[in-house]
């Protein structure tokens, strides 16, 4: 039983975990430095690899926790609302949303905590979403095609490869530690390279 | 130089992250997201000079079925998200006013980048059912195929773009 799940997500009820949730989210994006712009883009030139880190260890630690409380019975994992696959509009959104973080140095929830952090940039960035979301509400009858390609609903790696999500999350957990062991290598080869100002 | 040491240990500040969305999937019965709240805050702010268009259109008409598109736990949730920030940085000594930009890179430069960008992202993020926190985080953390092909798609257009805006940023 969860909000979700009893359509109780728009109550009081709802806004108010969704707040006490939103405060905790934005607390650790913050210490993790994701409030600075600079330290986000620095992954890309391969100095700092703190979204990586950062990522797959929350990813690894929640996918591991969900399928310990599915076996304990704590949620069940088909009451849970999942975002949809629909891989030709996801690889092409991908992309560019992938240019919109390098290039605006921020994606939405980082860009939340920038503004908290009193980053102008992250105002703009914040406003520049808002009117790329609208673009994309105004171009949505003319990209239908692309908005459905290769929709496959609710879809699991574990269900694609026929093993168990426990066997899943434990496989995720295991492919994040080899990362981050090639993220220190790489971060450590980057601290004898001076940086270059010629661009 | 290290710019790491008034921040947190990455896998420290992961694994709280990760405890919230796990969390969150168990009150709330949904992971954490951010996009679909600008979507919506851009779609009330639109309606206040253009009503009948974002009534009408298929996207942002669906946000007013619950009366107000801003009558949704996505838009308290991007309120916490602000404020968790704040409350971070405020303690953590960080809070500034400040437009952060590389050495090299103009007010000018910077701010139309995070325009562009900014617009880019939004556009992308509802293509694709979400952004990095709620398709890439919390859809990752359940094991999602979509999401790890968005995950594969923005680092890999990202990494392919960076070395053009090194000015931007380094």
């Amino acid at each position: 039983m969860n909000l979700y799940d009893q359509g109780l997500l728009d109550t009081a009820a709802g806004f108010a975990a969704a707040l006490v949730l939103g405060l905790l989210f934005g607390f650790w994006l913050e210490r993790a430095g994701f409030g600075s712009s600079r330290k986000l883009t620095s992954i890309f030139y391969f100095r700092d690899w703190a979204v990586l880190k950062v990522m797959f260890s929350a990813m690894a630690v929640a996918a591991i926790g969900l399928q310990l409380l599915a076996a304990m019975g704590v949620v069940e994992p088909l009451q849970l609302y999942v975002p949809d696959t629909v891989i030709g509009a996801q690889a092409v959104g991908g992309v560019v949303f992938g240019l919109g973080f390098v290039i605006g140095g921020f994606c939405p929830g980082t860009a939340a905590v920038g503004l908290g952090s009193g980053r102008i940039d992250a105002l703009v960035f914040l406003v520049g979403a808002g009117i790329g979301s609208m673009a994309f509400a105004a171009a949505a009858p003319a990209i239908s095609p692309l908005r459905g390609l290769g929709a496959s609903g609710r879809s699991g790696v574990p269900e694609l490869l026929g093993i168990d999500p426990m066997t899943g999350a434990i496989g995720l957990l295991v492919v994040a530690l080899l990362a981050f062991v090639m993220a220190h290598a790489v971060e450590a080869r980057m601290r004898r390279i001076p940086e270059t100002t010629e661009s | 130089m290290n710019t790491d040491r008034p921040f947190w240990n990455p896998y420290l500040a992961g694994a709280g992250l990760g405890l919230t969305l796990l969390l969150s999937y168990v009150v709330l019965g949904t992971g954490l997201g951010a996009s679909g709240a600008i979507a919506r805050l851009a779609a009330a702010s639109t309606h206040t000079v253009a009503s009948e268009a974002v009534e009408n259109n298929a996207v942002t008409g669906a946000f007013y079925e619950g009366g107000s598109p801003l009558r949704s736990y996505l838009v308290a949730m991007f309120v916490g998200t602000l404020a968790g920030g704040l409350l971070s940085a405020v303690s953590a000594g960080r809070a500034a006013i400040a437009i952060e930009r590389g050495p090299r890179a103009s007010v000018v430069a910077r701010l139309g980048a995070a325009v562009v960008g900014g617009v880019l992202a939004g556009f992308g993020a509802r293509l694709s059912l979400g952004c990095t926190s709620g398709l890439a985080l919390s859809g990752g953390a359940m094991l999602q195929v979509g999401s790890f092909v968005f995950v594969g798609a923005t680092f890999a257009a990202a990494f392919a773009a960076a070395p053009f805006l090194k000015r931007l940023w380094r």
